[in-house]
């Protein structure tokens, strides 16, 4: 699929559902920094006790994310870069929203792979999760991997949500579009600093006595 | 302005030189190389007076003789648009482009995001081709008289004007980052043009089929990332991400109307 309507499909899937889910996401990782553990449990739990959990997932993150990923890939793989001779801050962020594309694309592979598959191997369980990430995030290569993937993933959900606004004809003069940038940077900063916290919280002491139990399982699973 | 600065070394014209290393090519086929020359200086000069004095004087700077370099001018006042090339990495016109505000040695390639047919001389035909699939003009022939058409408000046609100054350059599809040979984009130039045409009272009869042009194939509008390097180099000054923006809201409402009205 090429064109005018598989981009807007790849457009609109990333704001919806997937800059949603990623938000969702932040906040109930959120659970974790303010509630410990006892709150990052519930929190889990209320996602999984929605109905039709799996359609939710299959149809509201997995293929859109599929879909979205690869397509933008494709067209990361399109661009020729030119910030040797352009360098404004418009088009770096034309260079980033590919480069911390990829990076996401490679870190959500992973993240992906190292905690949702684990559950459905059997190996992990959803209200162990919080003693699982942090036996994740005490390595310390685990805990930079954590850092560089989720500010990428960050920045490219903001800096998208400002070119989903473009990309819809929603800003269309200079001062709308600066507007705009304020805006996402604004929306940057908070859910790069949510994701943090937790990633923080998840570190603590609190989240190791869960932790002690399930190390061996995942130290022969992840390295 | 440039005469203040230039001002102390008129005394020293005459020793006074300036370097150009020109990316060249001799034909469509063969692998561009560069060459070096070292022309005398002359106040005032420009990119296109240096290229005349090597068609005077084909002499490269190591003192060989070489085949002039080519390019191709018309207007030499930057209205033309023919005399577009590569400066110190800049996409811009050559005529306009005073010697004495460019970093030396001076830099010329081509710009060849286009087919580079010899030196500098490039096949900006794909531009002209853009204009023909989105019908950039006015349809005001029948098989009888149409009478006169709808006058514009003043204010529309303020804004309708920016955008008629394109002069076809190719500035703005060479500083694209999404102009290339990975993708079929259309580029900003042809864009700005299907804006400018929906605007007018009697182009707006042909609306729709402008937009539809650029939802088809692949080389629509979908192909711009945003980079908004166009709009920084447009030579016109022409608002080319606000054409870009207006026309993602008309594409998008007449994806709408397609799906939902017929
Ligand atoms: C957390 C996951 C992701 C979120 C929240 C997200 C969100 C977004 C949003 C909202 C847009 C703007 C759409 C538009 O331009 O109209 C976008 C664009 C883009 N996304 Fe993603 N995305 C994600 C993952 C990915 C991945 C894994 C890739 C793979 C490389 C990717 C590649 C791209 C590219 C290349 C664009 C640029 C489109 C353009 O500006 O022309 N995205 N993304
Ligand atoms: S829009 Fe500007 S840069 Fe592009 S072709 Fe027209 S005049 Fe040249
Ligand atoms: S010669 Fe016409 S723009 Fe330079």
């Amino acid at each position: 699929m090429k064109g005018y309507y598989a981009r807007k499909v790849h457009s609109l899937l990333g704001l919806i559902p997937i800059s949603l889910f990623l938000i969702e996401h932040a906040i109930t990782n959120f659970a974790a920094y303010e509630g410990g553990p006892e709150g990052f449990r519930d929190a889990v739990r209320l996602l999984n006790d929605l109905p039709l959990v799996f359609f939710l997932e299959l149809f509201a993150i997995w293929l859109p994310l599929l879909f979205h990923g690869v397509y933008g890939l494709y067209i990361a793989y399109q661009a020729q870069p030119n910030l040797g001779h352009f360098k404004t801050e418009r088009n770096w962020r034309f260079v980033m929203q590919r480069i911390t594309g990829v990076i996401a694309f490679i870190f959500i592979i992973w993240h992906v792979y190292t905690t949702r598959f684990q559950i459905t191997l059997g190996n992990t369980t959803h209200d162990e999760l919080g003693g699982w990430m942090h036996n994740i995030v005490t390595q310390p290569g685990f805990f930079v991997f954590f850092l560089v993937g989720v500010i990428a993933t960050t920045f490219h959900f903001a800096n998208g949500v400002w070119a989903f606004f473009v990309s819809w004809g929603i800003t269309v003069g200079p001062r709308a579009q600066r507007i705009s940038s304020y805006i996402c940077l604004g929306l940057f900063v908070v859910v790069t600093a949510m994701f943090l916290m937790s990633l923080f919280a998840f570190r603590s002491a609190e989240f190791a006595d869960t932790a002690s139990v399930i190390t061996t399982t995942l130290h022969t699973m992840i390295g | 302005m440039a005469e203040t600065t230039a001002a102390p070394n008129a005394g020293q014209n005459t020793s006074r030189r300036v370097k150009f290393v020109i990316t060249r090519q001799d034909t469509p086929e063969t692998k561009p190389y560069t060459e070096e020359f070292d022309l005398p200086y002359r106040p005032g000069m420009n990119v296109i007076s240096a290229l005349m004095e090597i068609q005077r004087n084909p002499v490269n700077a190591e003192g060989g003789s070489t085949a002039p370099v080519c390019w191709e001018s018309n207007c030499l006042e930057e209205v033309c648009g023919a005399c577009s090339m590569v400066i110190n990495g800049k996409p811009r016109q050559a005529c306009s482009a005073l010697v004495d505000q460019l970093e030396q040695p001076v830099r010329i390639a081509p710009m060849s995001t286009f087919p580079v047919v010899r030196d500098l001389v490039i096949d900006r035909s794909r531009m002209f081709n853009a204009l023909k699939k989105v019908k950039a003009w006015i349809p005001i022939d029948g098989t009888y008289d149409l009478g006169a058409g709808p006058r514009m408000p003043e204010k529309k046609r303020q804004w309708a004007y920016e955008l008629s100054k394109c002069m076809t350059c190719g500035v703005c599809l060479q500083a694209c980052p999404n102009v290339n040979d990975k993708t079929d984009f259309i580029g900003p130039a042809a864009l700005s043009q299907v804006r400018l045409f929906n605007a007018h009272p009697t182009g707006e009869m042909n609306a729709d089929d402008r937009l539809d042009m650029l939802m088809e194939g692949s080389d629509g509008i979908e192909g711009c990332g945003n980079s908004q390097n166009c709009v920084r180099a447009c030579p016109k000054g022409i608002p080319l991400t606000t054409s870009i923006a207006e026309l993602n809201k008309q594409t998008t409402k007449r994806m709408f109307k397609r799906w939902f009205a017929q």
